[in-house]
Parts: structure tokens; sequence; C-alpha cells
């Protein structure tokens, strides 16, 4: 039922359950506030948000009310708010004076400065001096890992970091102690945080009290060009802010986009930034003498193009790697067609996905928004925890509601949520497909890369999609078959049908010795290809991909070029360049078109827009920008149809080390630091060992 | 004066058994069965009838206060009692803890029949050791007469738990009180929604002072209109009162309401030390009330509505009695400095503005201020006031008030007084 009120004079009607701040804000009042969060419970604490309410003896803090809860009054007339009336203003201003007695305002060496609540809302609504005397409160500094800095004086126990480690990352990590003005924020035992997600309290501490470790005093905001992306280092496609000064990117902050990743990003995403700096292929190389030597473009392409020209077009092969754009995908693609080779191939890991059986084979049918309604789901070959964290994040949060019921078969992993363990190897799959179906309505599977990256992979899946049917994940109206991939490049891939052609190669033969003459590696850093073939390396990093190359093009990294990522939904979205590449290095698809033009095989796009046009006729699904198209279900049908026998052995994740995933990761010290201190059983003394 | 057969509380200074055998004698557990048979509803209304109002501080009507637990709700109910007796001056409840807890127990099963629950928790101070032992003997002793448990001898199943707190003043607040029983800190909860919705574990609760309800079957045995002809309209019954401070002999007593406050001290208390015209001040309703300055103590009587008019409370009925002798603006900064200590911490004005209070009053009481610093003190004890989650933000700003109120002039010269020596000392 709506509910009437008069803000400010302003007729307004509002949906029940609203609170009193939801509906000033939407009467176009603005409320001040620290403590109140959307995305995390209320707890009034910070008592900023007070306003006037009709009839109310005290002023009444608006977050924590629901309109529903407002006494009517005695004839029945809407209730009048006030937020702009004296005793709002003295209220708030009392409340702001307090918060600042105690906090040592030492803006001007606080990294919060420029982007800090607590500065932006004392200019809007505290008083102009401060009449405390006493001396301030000092708090000692708690050590809680290479990520958060913290400075506990300026604290002012809004609670948001507790309630968000608690809420949302799901460890119990962070707690307030102590009593009166001697509480503070800790982790009890100082010991440090290692969530996947914990570097996200820093963007929610209103204040300087939690700061980037990594780039703390490094700059300034307002310093900093600041540009909207997509991150790449898992096949979410969380939406990033990138914060370049020159030629340097120095941080990388979430985005609002409530479809993925609503505000959140995993501490890889964020904090990988300095991997950007360091081991960067910045110029052509080219093996003489069996080493590697410097080299100038047009040398490395010549070389390139002999290689291609001087091998027969079977012995010819490319491997596209995980964090491949789809427009150097497509170049490649067209490059190795014009070349006669049908060895083309994006599943690094050896994934048993076949693109030509349609879309819904390989896509997360029920989009990450779509676990909001999921009531079951069935996680196979799978540790979402460090596969995805702001997707497992999102299953906490729908399991937080209640009434959700989730099943793994694979991993026994502290997943942050509780689930029912059916087993870890095929055979429990087997046993499920025969189980009776749970009395759901919105049943999901997820299936990981760690089910399909097996030889019997594409039994699994097909068992999977069977049971899908069977069970009622796929029906009219939902669509809960769920692949999760763990690429950024993968379905795009996919989508371009970056695959073997006919009688063409996968990856592990083409990786397999005597298997090719000449291989194009375009960044795929986590295979071994064997001693005899030459290796054309296209990259942004000195990985392990650059060591075994003859040729080395030096590529671009996501935040360096415009390109498309297709996330595990099917969702496209294109990343944009912050920072140009460093030294020679170029943009990708732009090297693939040099070297076709070396190669005799002149590709027909010199610019990126006529590139795309192309593309989006061979993939339209790439056309559709931020969007999803749900795809036909037939496909599962189609899968359900492929034979194969399930072997045994269990189901393992994909990611064994979730900080190391990929070249850029593995060039980051502060991943590096973040791998050592997780492997290092009992976090705490790592923790005191890396001071 | 309270004649002896209108007393409530007829051990309430242990001098007889307090075991179920002596209670029992002075008529505990009598005619309990009947009690009930007459319905939850009919409980309900003699308590309203009764007018008593609650004993723990802010003088909620309990029965009304009853009335509000949902009667039909799949959810179950829980009665609450809050024994963590921890404002400074009162001593009430531990006297019937020790000495008279089977009117509790009593009063605990008609109270939970009357709101239909079958579970009662009895929250006790942290430092109430005796206390808890002496009410844990109580209530095994009725367990094992079955007046409580299942399938007991009143047909309506019913089980206390005595919990012990660890000794947290803010555990007194009823929302705090309801999170330290579920084991987690004790924070006061935001309101609404209120405990009589979600209380205990989410289910429909009230609480309780434990006089409140020890009182109740006395009112039931008696009738609602012996209860109401004590004192005074609004303001019936009887009460504990606690005296402390300068008088000749401090003591808890069963009063009617409204005594005044002289007869008070001088009939119970053989009157203040060095007589009625040594009284300074007194603080009447426990420390987080305004004190009452003795020139408005000659006929002040003491009930709620009384000491409402002269800008303070009953509290729960703590008098503090200050003489000459005393200094009220140390008196009140160490008060300050109580709630300083027992701030939860979770909302701001209180966390910061009883610490500034306490800062400044320490100075006051030395002189070491400024003058225009009455004044900003005065203002923030406003600025903590009606501001914070609960009331330990109004209990610690209303005492500051109160001295500032009726002892301005004192500050103001301890002032001058610092001032003047300072300023002799540096020349």
């Amino acid at each position: 039922m709506p509910k009437q009120l008069i803000i400010d004079g302003k007729p307004i009607e509002v949906e029940d359950g609203t609170t009193l701040l939801q509906a000033c804000e939407q009467a176009g009042a603005e409320i001040p506030r620290f403590c109140y969060h959307e995305r995390l419970s209320i707890a009034g604490n910070c008592r900023m948000c007070l306003v006037e309410v009709e009839g109310s003896p005290k002023p009444i803090a608006s977050c924590a009310m629901g309109v529903s809860d407002l006494p009517p009054n005695r004839d029945g007339s809407p209730k009048k708010i006030f937020t702009k009336s004296a005793v709002v203003k003295k209220a708030r201003e009392g409340v702001m004076e307090f918060l600042l007695i105690n906090h040592p305002l030492d803006c001007p060496i606080c990294d919060q400065g420029g982007e800090c609540d607590l500065q932006d809302q004392a200019m809007a609504f505290g008083i102009g001096g401060s009449r405390y005397q006493e001396n301030k409160r000092a708090v000692e500094e708690k050590n809680i890992g290479p990520l958060i800095k913290t400075m506990m004086t300026r604290c002012i126990h809004c609670t948001r970091c507790v309630r968000y480690m608690t809420e949302i990352a799901g460890v119990e990590e962070l707690g307030l102690i102590g009593r009166g003005e001697d509480a503070e924020i800790t982790t009890y035992l100082e010991k440090g945080i290692l969530s996947e997600m914990s570097a996200n309290v820093v963007d929610l501490c209103p204040v300087g009290a939690l700061t980037h470790r990594p780039w703390a005093h490094n700059a300034r905001p307002w310093e900093m060009k600041k540009t909207e992306t997509i991150d790449v280092m898992d096949a979410i496609g969380s939406a990033i802010r990138v914060d370049a000064r020159g030629p340097e990117v120095l941080r990388v902050l979430p985005r609002n986009n409530d479809a993925v990743n609503e505000e959140w990003i995993s501490d890889k995403t964020r904090h990988v930034a300095d991997g950007l700096k360091t081991q960067r292929l910045d110029q052509p190389y080219v093996r003489k003498d069996g080493r590697l030597q410097p080299a100038s473009w047009d040398e490395a392409l010549a070389a390139a193009a002999a290689a291609l020209k001087a091998a027969s077009p079977a012995r010819i092969g490319a491997i596209a790697g995980d964090l491949a754009g789809a427009e150097e995908m497509y170049a490649l693609k067209e490059l190795m067609g014009r070349l006669g080779s049908p060895n083309i191939d994006c599943r690094q890991a050896g994934e048993a996905i076949d693109p030509s059986l349609g879309r819904a084979g390989y896509l997360f049918n029920a989009t990450i928004e779509g676990i909001d309604q999921a009531d079951a789901i069935m996680i196979i070959g799978s540790n979402p925890r460090i596969e995805a964290p702001v997707l497992n994040a999102r299953i906490r949060k729908r399991w937080r509601q209640g009434g959700l019921l989730v099943g793994v078969i694979g991993e026994k992993a502290d997943l942050g949520y509780k689930y029912e363990h059916l087993g870890s190897g095929p055979d429990a799959l087997k046993q499920f497909i025969t189980h009776p179906p749970a009395q759901k309505e919105r049943p999901m599977f997820i299936i990981g890369m760690g089910a399909l990256s097996r030889p019997d992979g594409g039994a699994v899946l097909a068992a999977a999609a069977k049971s899908a049917l069977a069970l009622g994940v796929v029906k009219d109206g939902w669509n809960g078959f769920s692949v999760l991939h763990t690429a950024a490049a993968r379905v795009a891939g996919l989508d371009l049908g970056f695959v073997p052609g006919a009688g063409g190669k996968s990856v592990a033969a083409m990786a397999s010795a005597g298997g090719l003459d000449v291989v194009y590696n375009l960044g795929a850093d986590e295979i071994d290809i064997a001693p005899g073939a030459f290796v054309i390396y296209q990259g942004s990093h000195g990985d392990r991909g650059a060591h075994r190359a003859d040729v080395i093009l030096p590529g671009s990294a996501y935040t360096e070029k415009s390109a498309t990522y297709v996330n595990t939904e099917g969702r496209a979205q294109q990343t944009v360049r912050a920072v140009f590449a460093p030294g020679q290095a170029k943009e990708d698809w732009a090297i693939i078109r040099a070297l076709s033009a070396s190669a005799g095989h002149t590709l027909p796009f010199d610019q990126l827009s006529a590139l795309r046009a192309a593309m989006y006729k061979t993939a339209p699904a790439l056309a559709r920008l931020n969007r999803i198209e749900p795809a036909p279900v037939a496909a599962i049908s189609a899968l359900a149809g492929q034979g194969g026998s399930l072997a045994s052995g269990p189901l393992t994740s994909m990611v064994k080390d979730f900080y190391l995933t990929n070249p850029i990761a593995r060039s980051s010290a502060i991943m590096a630091e973040l791998s050592a201190l997780k492997s290092i059983a009992g976090g705490a003394a790592g923790l005191r060992a890396a001071e | 004066m309270l004649a002896d057969k209108d007393r409530i509380f007829r051990n309430l200074y242990g001098f007889h058994d307090a075991s179920l055998k002596g209670a029992l004698k002075r008529g505990a557990w009598d005619g309990t069965k009947l009690f009930i048979d007459k319905g939850h509803d009919w409980i309900i209304n003699e308590v309203k009838a009764s007018g008593l109002r609650g004993r723990g501080g802010a003088g909620f009507p309990t029965g009304l206060k009853w009335s509000f637990m949902p009667k039909a709700d799949p959810r179950p109910s829980y009665l609450v009692i809050n024994g963590d007796e921890s404002e400074p001056g009162s001593c009430k409840d531990r006297e019937i803890l020790r000495h008279d807890a089977h009117l509790l127990l009593e009063g605990a099963l008609i109270a939970s029949f009357a709101m239909r629950a079958h579970t009662c928790y009895i929250y006790l101070r942290g430092e109430y050791i005796r206390e808890r032992e002496a009410l844990q003997r109580a209530v095994d002793e009725a367990y094992e007469a079955r007046l409580i448990g299942k399938n007991n001898v009143h047909g309506w199943d019913f089980d206390v738990y005595v919990h012990h707190g660890a000794g947290a003043y803010i555990c007194g607040e009823e929302t705090a009180l309801l999170e330290s029983l579920e084991g987690k800190k004790g924070q006061p909860r935001l309101k609404p929604p209120f405990p009589a919705n979600v209380g205990l574990y989410g289910a429909p609760t009230t609480i309780n002072n434990v006089e409140s309800i020890a009182v109740v079957p006395d009112i039931l045995r008696r009738g609602p209109t012996w209860f109401s002809g004590l004192g005074k309209p609004n303001n019936t019954g009887t009460k504990l009162f606690q005296i402390s401070g300068h008088v000749e002999r401090p003591c808890v007593v069963e009063e009617e309401m409204g005594i005044p406050l002289r007869d008070l001290i001088e009939k119970h208390c053989g009157g203040v030390r060095g007589g009625w015209k040594n009284l300074l001040a007194v603080i009447p309703g426990g420390s987080s009330v305004p004190l009452v300055p003795a020139e408005l103590c000659d006929d002040l009587g003491m009930d709620f509505d009384s000491l409402q008019k002269v800008k303070s409370g009953l509290g729960t009925a703590a008098v503090i009695v200050m003489d000459k002798s005393a200094d009220p603006i140390k008196a009140i900064a160490r008060i300050s400095y109580f709630y300083k200590h027992e701030s939860c911490g979770q909302c701001t004005p209180c966390r910061e503005g009883t610490g500034w209070m306490w800062r400044v009053l320490e100075r006051m009481a030395e002189g070491h201020a400024e003058k225009h610093e009455i004044d900003l003190l005065f203002e923030v004890s406003k600025q903590v006031e009606g501001h914070t989650i609960c009331a330990l933000g109004d209990a610690a700003a209303w005492p500051v008030q109160g001295l500032i109120r009726h002892f301005r002039p004192l500050i103001e010269a301890r002032i001058d007084q610092y001032q003047r020596a300072h300023r002799d000392a540096a020349e």
C-alpha cells in the first residue's frame, strides 16, 4: 500500500517498505549519512540522517525508520517531514561536531582527502569551527594485511566495514570491540584479512581510516584521469574505473553495475594494477642463436611472416589465451583462414565445449542477476569463491535471504555459505541425475571449468545437461543451466568460432611434440608448447608464453586498448583505453593486420571500426553491447544428446591460486605477496613476517 | 506512612525464611491457579485497573505494555525480566531477589500466562552473584514443587531461565539486554520494531523490571482497587525506595507512592546528616535524573508526576541525598564519568558527547574553565539528548543539565576562585 508523505512541503507517494531516507531522496531532499549503505544492513548509528517528523518530540534517524512504521496523524492527513528545518540543521551540526571532535583533521596527509564523505559533509552540514578543547583520542593502528592500511584514529565507528565483511564477504574477521569512546574496529587478534573481496571495505569507509596500502600516498584523486572500463581478471566482466596519471595506471576502482558486480570487485581486479607496470613486453624480439634478441617491428614481422609462409597450412596453428580481446581473435581467425589452416583453438585448458551446438550450451544462462531469483543451486566442478568471487558474493547474498538450497559436486571448499556436498567425482553426478527433483521453482546448475577441462569433460557436460532437463533446471521462462567460465576471453572466442575447423587440431594436439611447425600464440601463457615448433608469441607480459617464443610481438593489456569481451553470461562489453601501451607495443588487432600484409594475405580492414563491422557479421552477439539476449535452449537438448562415458576421479577447480591466474597477476608484486600469505598455514604468522 | 498490612514485600530485609516454605507462609503462591483460570485478558485488565506503572524507571503503564503483545502469533512469546539493576543508587531488586524471590517467580508465571508466554528469562546483573544463587534456589524449589515447569500444578507450561550478565550498565537497556541474552554484544537495537513485535530471537517479547513483576501477585490477590487506593491518582501503589548518601541510616523501604521526600528521609532514614537544613540537594531517582536542590525539596512528593514538575524524575526511586558537605560539581562529574564509561559506543552523540561532558566537568570541578563553557556544556548535553538510539544519551545529559540549571552560580564562583588563585600565583 503506497503511503502519502509531505516532505519539505512536497507531497509524495512512496511504497511500503521504503525507509524515510529513501522517501526523502525520492522527494529530492539530500540526507547526509555515514553508516547507511544501500547494500548493507541498517545500523542507524552515525545519527547524521536525523530528520524532523511532525508529531515526534525527537528528530528521527531516517535511515532506520520505515515509512510504514510512522504512526499516522490523528486526522489521517499525510505525515509532514522536514529535512531543512532549524531542528534538523541543529541536530546535524551537533552530530557533525561530535564526529569531528575526536577526528584528527589530518586531511592534508590523508589519502582519502578529496573523496572523503566526512570532509564533504563537514563542509555542507557542519559548523565553521571547533569548540572542543580537550585532547583528542588516539587509536593504535591495526595490521590487517597488505591491502588495507589502517589509521584508526580517523575512524568514526560507522561499522560499514564490519557489516560488509560479515554480510557480503562472508568472513567474520572485523568487529567493534571495546565500549564507548574506547570502541575500536579491529580483527581482534590483528590477523590479516584474507578474503578475496576484502579491499572493498576501503571504498565503503567514509573516512580515511581504511585506505589502500599499495597506493598509499601516491596521488590525489583530482590528479588522475578516470576511465570507465571493464575488468578481465575473471569471466564476470566487472565494471571498473581505471585511474591513471600520465602513462601509469595508479588504481582500479569498482563501478556500479547491478547486473554484474553490484559495486564490488575482487582484490585481484583492484590490486593487479601494479602488474601492468612490470615484466612488460615493450618491444619486439626475435630468437637468434638460441636467444631472444631485441628487434625492430619490421624484423619481427618479417621473421614471423617467413615462418608462416614456409610451413604448410596444415602444420600452422593458432591458440588464443585467456585475456585476448574478441577483435584480435577475429583478426587471427581470419588470417589463419586465409593461410588455409583449420588449426585454431581458444579453449586453452581443453574445455570440452562445442560452440556449434549453440550458445546456451556454454553460457551462464541464468545470468548473474538471475541468482537473486534462484531457489536451488547445484555447483558442479567449480569453486566460485576463487573463480568468480563477486558472483560468489551474489550467491551468498541470495543464501542470506533464506530459502536457498545449495549442493556441490566437486571440491569441498569454504564458499561462505552452507551447502550439501554430494560427492567429489562424476559418480556423484551420475547418482544425482536419478535424484528426485527438488521441489524448487527456479533451480540452477553452475558448471565450472573444472568439470569440463578433463578428458571426460564432454560426458560431464552432457550428463549435466541431461539432468538439467530432467530436473526442471531448464523450463519455460527459466533457464538455470549456467556455465561458469574462468577466462575473460573464452566466451567471445567461442562466439567467434575460434575452435578447430574440419580436421583441425585442438590446443593439446597443437602443443604436443611434433604437433605443428608454427604456432601462433595469442597470449596463452598457461600451456606448454613442446619443443620443435616455431612459436610466434603475441602478448603484453614476459610470462611463460614469451619465454617459449621464437618471435615476440608486443601487444597491449586490457587497460591499453579498446577490445570486446563477452562475460560468462554472454554479455558483450568493451574496454576503453585508459593509457597507452608501453614502448613500441601496439594494439593487438593492428599487429595481426600488419602481419597479414607481411605474410601476403592482407586482411580487409585497416580500422578498428571496419574490423568490428566484419566481426559483427560473424558473431552478431558481440554487437549487442551490455545486453543479454537469452540463448535458444535447443542447445541444451543437443548437449544432452551427446554421449561419452564418465571417468572417475574428483572434479577440482580450474583455479589453483586465485592471485596468480594470468600473466598480469603473475607480474604483480602485491598478488605474489597475497599468494604467499595465503599459502602459509595460519595467515597471522605470515602477515607478521611480511611486515 | 505505609501500614504493615499493605506491604507487598514482607521479607524485604531477610528477617524471615526466604525459602519456599517461608514464602508460602507469607502468602506467596496462594490462589495462583485461580487467577490463571480466569484467563489471559482478566489478568491484563486487573493490572491495567491497578494503575501499576513500570518500576524500572520510565514509568510506562505495565498492563498497557502487556496488552501490546500479539494474541495469535505462530511465534513463541517471551517474558524477559530485567534484573540488570545497575543504575547508581538503585538497590531494590537485589532485596527482592535475595529475600522475596518467590513473589517474583509467581509474578513471572502470571505475567507470562497473561501474555501467552511459556518461557521467561530473568537477566541478572553480573555483579549479583549471591542474588543469582538465591534466585536459582527459589527457581529450583518452585520446579521441585511443580509450581512451575512442564505440567505444573497451575496448568500452564512455564520455564524460567536465570541468565547472568557480565556487568555492563547498557545491558539494562531492554533491547541491549535482548542482544546480550542472545549471546551478542550488548548494544541497543533500533526501534521500531519494538520488542513486542520483534524481540528475543525475533519473537514477541515483553521486558519488565523485577519489581513490576513481583508486585503483580499481590495486586491480583488483594484486588486492583486496593493497589490504586494507595498513592496518588496516576501514581498508584507502593514502591521500594532506596535512600543513600548523607542520611543517618541509608535504607531500602517500601512506601506509598507520593510520600513526601522529607517524610521518607526523616521517618525511615533518621533524617539528613546534620538536620534538614543541612540538605543541599537530592538526586531522587538514580544517577540519571537531574538533581533537585534543597529549596524545592520541602514539599516534594515522591512520585512520577510531582518529580516531573520539578524537571526531574522518579526513575527507580533511588534517592541520593547530598548534604552541604557535598560538592555537587564533583558529584555530577563522577556520574558523568560513569556514563562515559558505560556508553556502548554504538552511536555518535553518546560515544563522543559523554566523554566531552565528563572532561569539561572534571575541569569545572576544579574551576579550571571559562564561564562561557557552562553554556557550551549545556549545549553539548542538548546535542546528546534525544539524538541517540537508546536512552543512555538522555541519562548522561540530564544530570549535567540539572547541575547547570540549579548550581550555575556555584560553578561560576568556582571558576572565579580558580582564576583568582592562578592570577595571584602568576603575579
